[in-house]
Formats: C-alpha cells, structure tokens, sequence
C-alpha cells in the first residue's frame, strides 16, 4: 500500500520534471547537431553518386534542410507536441516507425543484461564479502577486475571465438535464426541462444561493478551492531547474511544502479555492432554517419525516455527495501 | 548469607549457572581481560562494575563467545557443565539466544534497520522453540506486553526508527528473554538512556529474573545501579578483578583502594553532603598507566602503594566476607580497616 | 579453595601485534604494487615506442597473418596486411595513454569547475548546474562522444576533448559534494573575515581539502577514457594514421575465426592497463580512506 501510493506520486513528480530536461535535451541536441558539417543531403547524394548541385537543393528542399535553423527547431518541436518524431531522409520512413522497429530488441538486450550483471554481480559480491580475505574472495576478486579492465565488447568477441567458433554452442551474430520460421519452445530457445552472448558482454563491465559494491557494502553492514545481536540470538550463519547483512547492504546498491543505465546504453551501441544486433544503438551509430538528424534525435529523446523511467522503477525498488525512507 | 561461597558457589548446588575461569582476553596489541574468574547462580544478579576500558565487555562478548576474528581467548566459561571456550560452532548456535541472552548498549543500532521489531523478536523463537509464524507473532505480542509496551498488536509492525529510545531497550529485553533463557547478560543496558528511563529499564529486568529465575550478570560503570540492583559485585579494573563481595559488604567497607576511590567519588544521598562542603575523590592518573605493568595494575595511581606491589601483582585472595587482590587488605587486615574507616 | 586465585602477570596467551606504517601499506596492498608495477612496464614501453619499433606500424614489414612466436623476427605475429603486432601494441600503448590522461585532464578540470562553482555559490547558480549535469548525464555517454567527435574530425586532441566532455558530471557531482559540507566549516568563515576573496577561498583553501576523493577517482577516468578510446577506435571513429588498441581489434575482427589472436593481443594489453590503472585507483582509496582494522 505504502508502496503503491509512493509509486503514483513518483510517477506524477517525474513526468512533471521530465518535461523541462527532455525538452532541454531536445533543444540542446538539435542546436548541438547543427554543429555537425553536413546533412542529410550530403550523405545521400554522395552514395546515390549523382550529386549535382540541383539535386542536393531538391533534397534539402524535400526533408526541409534548407530552413532557418530556428525554424527548423520549432517545426520539430511542433511535431513533438503531436507525438511524430519527424521523417528519417536516410530511410525513407517515419522516424518514429523507425524507432519502434528497433527499440524491442535495444530494450531486451538492456532489461537482460542488467538483470545478470544485479543477479550474478550481487552473488558473487555476497560471496566474496562471505569469505572475505580468503582464498574464494582472492579469487573471485582477480575475475571481478579482470570483468571491471576489460572491454565488453572484446570479451564478447573473444566469447564468440571459444563459444562460436571453438565449441559451436552459440551463434556469432544477429537476434535469431533467420528463415528458420520457428514457433513455440523452439523459437524462444532460439531467441535466448543468440541474446546469450551479447547480453553477458554488456553485463561484463555492471556484473564487477556491483560485485565491488556488494562486497564492501556488506562487510561495512557487517560491523554494525545489529549484526552482533542476530548472532546473539543464535541465528544461522546463512539467515544472518541474508536477512540482516544483505539486505542492508542492497540498499547502497540499488542507488548506484540507476546512475548506471546510461553508461549501459552506451555500451550497448558497441556491443549491438559486434554481435549484429538490430537495435536502436546501431541505428544511432548509422544516423550520425549518415547525418541523419531526425532519427539520431528521436534516439536520443527515447533513451532519455527510458533512462527517467528506469530511475522511478530503481527508486520504487529502493523505498521497499529502506522503510526509513517515508514521503517526501 | 547462606552456605555460599565467596565466588557463588552454593555446597548443596555443585554446578553454578555461569562458572568463568581464568577467562583471558587478547585483542591485537592489548591485553583486555587478564585471567579473571567468577560464577553466577539462577536468580542473582552479579554486577560488573569498573571503568570504560577495564574490560568488562570483553568479558561479556567472550562468554558468548561473539569476539572478532584475530582475538585470543583462553581459559574456560562453563555453562551448564559445557565449556563455550571449546564448543563448535553449532553448540553455541543453540546456547545463545535459547539459553543465554545478551541485551547491547545501544539499542539505536543493535536493532536491524529493515525488519520490523516484531520479526526480530518473532526470529528467535521460529529459530529455537520451533514456532510457526503465527503462534510466534501471537508469543511475540505477549512478550512486547510483558515489557511493557503498550498496544502491542500494532506496535509489533512498526521499525526500530519508529520507536523511541527506551521503547528499543525494552524490545531488546524482548528479545533476550523471548526463548526463557537461563542467563541473561545485560552491557551496559542503560546508559544511553535517559536517567528518568533507566529506573524503569533496570527495574523490568530484576523482575523479569525473578520471574523467570533467570542469572543476570549486569555491567555497568554506575555504582547506583550496583548498589540497588545486585545481589553480588566484582570490581573489575584493567582487565583483572581487583575485589568481590555482596553488594552491602562492598558498600559498607571497600578494601581495595581503587574501590574504595570509585566509592569516594560518588556522593551518597543519604550522607547530607552538599557540594560546598563535599569533595568529590578523584583517583589520580588514568587506566592508560597499567599497561605493561609487571606489579599490580593498580599501582601506578595507589595512594598506599608498597614497594612489594610493583614488583609482582598481588593474588585475588578470599577474606571472611570477600575476595580482594590487595596486599594491605589481605596481609594486613587490621591496616586495611583503619583505613577503611577514615573513608 | 585458593585454586581460585588468579594470576595476572603471566599469562599463558600470546597477544597478537598490531600492525602499522607504511611499510605495512605496501607490503599488506601487493595489489597496489603489482598496479604501480604493470603500469610503469606499459608507460616505458610507450615511451619507448619509437627506439624499440621505430617508424611506422602501419607498415607493411613481414608476411601476412604469421601467429605469434611462428617467427621471432615478429613475436607476436602480423596481422593480414603484414604489419608488425608487437609494434601496433607499443605504438598503441601511446595513443591510449595520451588520450587517457588527457581526457581525464579535460574532464577533471571542467567537472572542478562547475562542481566549485555550484557547490560554494548555491542559489541560482547552483540550479542551474545541477540540472547541466543532469541533462548531460541522461545523455548516454557514449553516444554524445560519437556525436561530439562527428563535429570535429577523427583525430586524437578531438577524441581527448570529445572523452573529457562527456566525462565531466562524474567528477562535478563529487566535487559540489564536497564543496557543499566543506564551504560550513569553520576555516572557511575564517578565511571569509580575513577578507580574501571567492575566487581564493575556492582554489587556495577549499580545494586543496576537497581532493583525496578526486584524486581516487581521477585514476578510474583515466582508465574509463581509455576503455572509450578502445570502442571508438573499434567503430573506426578513431584516427584513421594512427594505430590504436582499439583499431587493432577492429581489424582483427574479420580473421575472428582463424586468427583471433589479432584481436586477443590488443585486447589483452588494454585490460592489463585498465587493470592496472584500477588496482592503483583501490590503492589510493585505501590511503586516503583506511578502513578500521578489525578489532
């Protein structure tokens, strides 16, 4: 109940801040990619080879290039505020079309890959502050800060050579089997065999962030004195790192969390292009080469989109675990 | 005074509740507990009484055995006929919080944060008695009323942040003697309280023990407490007990001169003194001078030290009505009690 | 019985020493040594690039595709236009390690800045900042560098400039934090009735106190820029005259299947850097923030 009238008010209050900072970014964005040499009609009319001068200005005309910047400003703005993202001259559809097609496969890659890198970087990190200066969190610690140094992407490419390559477990590429035409338990297994991979490369670099957290936040938890009383009452070793010592100690880790998602984002614009992966970060990454403005924008305000709400969800989760935090 | 011996022990009850031997206590670099012993019988209250520092929660952590890793203890802690000093780990699972039960000194942070008070205290008795759910929430109202909070049922779901500081003491005795525990040991239980609240604090857990004729070994550095709530006391001073005897004969005569200056720097009510016409005794230097002393610990700030004390500390030695470690009480008591009559 | 007496000088027990000094740091922190130590090797090689592998690793000098220690002329083989690999990685510890610290110098000083400013003036002026902050953190990192460097050319001072850019919030959160607890202090109101100015309460007295946390994170920047550098050069957003860690991996991912050490070597180079630079970075919070001993 607590939670739930917590959940409306955060929600309202979000959106309510939302507005300015996605219109700053919107803003900010826009005049920003002015910056950028080229446009659109450039990019296309250099591929399509004819590039006179005609047909650039016919170009320019057509997408509304050849406006005044602010002019150009407003008219995307006004677009916003009728819920169109604008027309991609590079792909010859609507933005926002553009978009939806991609976002599906940017989100499940993200969702999996922050769930793994909580999960497995939580456990590790309980087990790591469980035997703690021992020989287990010697260990673990050498692979967390080789999972920390090393870039994702490498390792998923190295990934691919022992997984793909060496032992054929997994696919190399792509988000499934193309033409296979698979339905039911198939399919999906089929879906996971190629998330697999990408998904624990951008996990590498979260799962040894939150093993760090972990550990040094329950071994900070563990000198409390409260911790003394559970032992006091003769509780079992395992109820006292669970009950007492973690759940304390995720406390500092879901505040750490949200600040993450956009490092997360970014990362995944690597990893899409190494594995394949036809989501919005590879999209993102074509429409700066190929200065496509409308659709590097509409990325750009969706990914904040997605970053705001992720925070309400991580705040939700942390007034749950905390009963100190009361209404703001 | 019945047929009990100095130390507590009873002829016709030949196993004490608590029986300490030779308990030492090492942490890195420092010696906290030298060697002490004591024993406590079901139904009495033993004080511990001695400044910050001399070692008297160290004693009471050894004997629960709840020290941290790197700390040396030797000696034994008879409990029940079993020694805790050599127990595994799964004897001394179930002898804390079923058979013994420790109440902390600060109840703000010996109380999880995230768990309702009701389910800490709930968690001892689903863990020792075997309770389900339901029947510990109900023993756990029960237990919340016999502390004397009031509306039990709704205060059984509120934090530990929601609760005020003595209301958290008296949920911490709640949990101590949810499991009916044969011995209760209490740190310092009031001294992060108010003075209005300790009365009441000290005065539920003597009738808790009579109750449930539970031994109480209560530590404290305040004299009042001792004198109105224990039956017997040790005088603890850097890390070795300097004097022990019923409360009333500690009172009326302290032989030892570190007890007979705590004794001095109190003033008592009844005795009329104001503090225009009453100095209150201070004991000279700190307990920082005991270390590394190879005479008695005392020594450096005794004001009738001998020559003999500093060369070897003196043996607790047992008197007609005490035990004390002190050459001039033991060696020469008619000495000792002229001095003690000037105080 | 008199068995009860108790014995206070020896005791049958060995206390254990404490330990303490500097000396105990390093020898107790072989992690922080071992960092120091990799990190040096990486920082000699680099700058002994050209006396080691003098001219250009973008040369064609040997075989194409040879694997490592097949022939010691190239111990650690060519890549499929005959390029040396061993040069590419000394050459390549360079850029990583120019564009590194530089980007974590731009980064550094503007996130000072604007965390200074805000945390000592409040009001308006801090309003404003936060939300600066906030609007360039929502952003994701990664692509803002990718658009940041589209603006200018692929080169190394825009890829430095681009990195320290977007890297600026980081450092401006925690320095408003410590600017805002320090400016209370009472050195500060001192300061204040002595008539010195902001501008010296800031640099001469805040500041100075409100850098351990700095310095500790400094070091993850550094290696956090690098790991950029290495994603950027992968995409070929990089300097296309210069080999970098990350172009090498970009270039070995064709020969994935038959020579994946081309892209296991650079690889590997840019995580024992990054390891490095970490294990320093944990060092230097264990000095400036020492946890108790355990009791």
């Amino acid at each position: 109940m607590r939670l739930l009238s917590r959940a409306g008010r955060s929600l309202g209050r979000t959106l309510l801040q939302a507005v300015p900072t996605v219109l700053g970014i919107v803003v900010l964005n826009f005049l920003f990619l002015q910056l950028v040499p080229g446009d659109a009609a450039d990019v296309i009319a250099g591929e399509s080879g004819s590039a006179t001068l005609e047909s650039m200005e016919a170009l320019r005309r057509q997408f509304g290039l050849d406006q005044p910047v602010l002019v150009q400003l407003l008219s995307y703005l006004d677009h916003l505020a009728h819920f169109s993202l604008g027309f991609s001259p590079r792909y010859n559809m609507p933005v926002g079309e553009l978009i939806m097609s991609r976002l599906p496969f940017t989100l499940l890659l993200m969702v999996s890959a922050f769930t793994l890198s909580l999960v497995l970087g939580i456990a590790f990190g309980t087990l790591m502050a469980a035997f703690a200066r021992r020989w287990p969190d010697r260990l673990l610690s050498v692979l967390v800060l080789v999972l920390y140094s090393a870039p994702g992407f490498w390792v998923g490419l190295m990934a691919i050579v022992l997984f793909s390559v060496k032992l054929g477990w997994l696919p190399s590429g792509g988000a499934m089997t193309i033409g296979a035409d698979l339905s039911g338990w198939p399919a999906i297994a089929d879906r996971l065999a190629h998330l697999a991979l990408p998904s624990f490369s951008l996990a590498c670099f979260f799962i040894a962030v939150y093993a760090r957290l972990t550990r040094s936040a329950m071994l900070e938890v563990e000198r409390q004195d409260f911790v003394r009383t559970a032992q006091a009452k003769g509780l079992s070793a395992f109820t006292i790192q669970t009950r007492h010592v973690l759940r304390n100690a995720l406390i500092p880790v879901t505040t750490v969390a949200g600040l993450h998602l956009g490092n997360m984002l970014g990362g995944a614009i690597v990893v899409e292009t190494v594995f394949g992966w036809p989501g919005m970060g590879r999209l993102a990454l074509d429409a700066v080469m190929a200065r496509d403005f409308s659709v590097l924008l509409g990325v750009l305000l969706l990914s904040s989109f997605v970053v705001i709400f992720a925070n309400v969800f991580i705040d939700l989760l942390h007034a749950w675990l905390d009963p100190r935090i009361e209404a703001h | 005074m019945s047929a009990q011996g100095l130390h507590g022990e009873t002829s016709n009850r030949p196993v004490p509740l608590l029986d300490v031997r030779d308990l030492s206590v090492a942490f890195p670099g420092h010696l906290a507990v030298r060697g002490i012993s004591f024993q406590i019988r079901r139904g009495e209250t033993l004080a511990l009484v001695g400044e910050s520092g001399c070692g008297k929660s160290a004693t009471s952590l050894a004997i629960m055995q709840l020290l941290p890793r790197g700390t040396r203890l030797s000696g034994q802690v008879l409990f029940g006929g079993t020694d805790l000093v050599r127990a595994d780990a799964h004897m001394l699972r179930e002898v804390r919080g079923k058979r013994i039960g420790l109440i902390l000194q600060e109840p703000m942070t010996s109380l999880n944060p995230v768990l309702t008070i009701g389910e800490q205290i709930a968690e001892s008795l689903i863990r020792h008695d075997r309770l389900t759910a339901r029947l510990a929430r109900a023993r756990t109202v029960e237990l919340l009323d016999l502390v004397r909070i009031p509306d039990a049922h709704r205060r059984y779901d509120d934090y530990p942040h929601n609760m005020s500081g003595g209301m958290r003491q008296r949920v911490m005795i709640a949990m101590a003697v949810a499991c009916n525990p044969e011995l209760i040991i209490a740190d310092e239980p009031t001294t992060a309280l108010d003075v209005t609240l300790q009365s009441d604090v000290l005065e539920l857990l003597d009738s808790l023990r009579r109750q449930l004729h539970m031994g109480l070994l209560l530590i404290t550095h305040d004299l009042g407490v001792v004198a109105q709530w224990a039956d017997r006391v040790a005088v603890m001073y850097a890390g070795s007990i300097v004097e022990m005897a019923e409360t009333h004969a500690l009172f009326e005569r302290p032989l030892h001169p570190y007890s007979r200056g705590l004794m001095g720097s109190t003033v008592r009510l009844e005795s009329g003194a104001h503090y225009t016409t009453a100095r209150l005794t201070e004991i000279p230097g700190s307990v920082a001078s005991a270390t590394g002393e190879t005479g008695c610990t005392f020594a450096p700030r005794c004001p009738q030290v001998i020559a003999q004390c500093r060369i070897a500390p003196p043996p607790l030695v047992p008197l007609p009505d005490r035990l004390a470690a002190c050459r001039l009480a033991t060696e020469t008591p008619k000495e000792a009690a002229r001095v003690a009559a000037g105080c | 019985m008199s068995s009860d007496t108790t014995r206070a000088a020896s005791l049958p027990l060995f206390v254990p020493k404490s330990r303490r000094g500097l000396a105990a740091l390093l020898l107790g922190h072989p992690t922080f040594a071992a960092g120091l130590f990799i990190f040096a090797i990486v920082v000699l090689l680099a700058l002994g690039a050209d006396i080691l592998y003098p001219g250009d690793p973008q040369d064609m000098v040997g075989p194409p595709l040879l694997w490592p220690f097949a022939d010691m002329e190239y111990p650690l083989g060519t890549d499929s236009l005959g390029r040396d690999v061993a040069a590419g990685l000394v050459h390549g510890a360079r850029v990583s390690l120019i564009i590194g610290f530089s980007a974590a110098a731009i980064g550094l000083v503007i996130g000072t800045l604007v965390g200074a400013a805000g945390g000592f003036f409040g009001g308006y002026v801090d309003n404003i900042l936060v939300r600066l902050t906030e609007l360039f953190q929502t952003v994701p990192t990664f692509l803002l560098v990718i658009v940041i460097v589209a603006i200018g050319e692929p080169s190394l001072p825009v890829m430095a400039a681009a990195i320290g850019i977007a890297s600026w919030p980081t450092i401006a959160r925690l320095v408003r934090a410590q600017f805002r607890s320090l400016r209370e202090q009472d050195f500060v109101m001192a300061a204040r009735s002595l008539g010195y100015s902001d501008a010296r309460i800031i640099f001469v007295e805040i500041l100075p106190n409100a850098l351990p946390p700095v310095v500790v994170t400094a070091s993850v920047m550094v290696a956090g820029a690098i790991l950029t550098e290495t994603g950027l050069s992968f995409l070929n957003m990089g300097d296309p005259n210069l080999v970098s860690w990350g172009s090498m991996i970009g270039g070995g991912r064709e020969m994935l299947r038959t020579a994946w050490f081309l892209t296991a070597l650079p690889g590997i180079a840019t995580a024992l850097t990054v390891l490095a630079l970490n294990l320093i970075g944990d060092g230097l919070n264990e000095v400036f923030n020492p946890r108790m001993r355990e009791r």
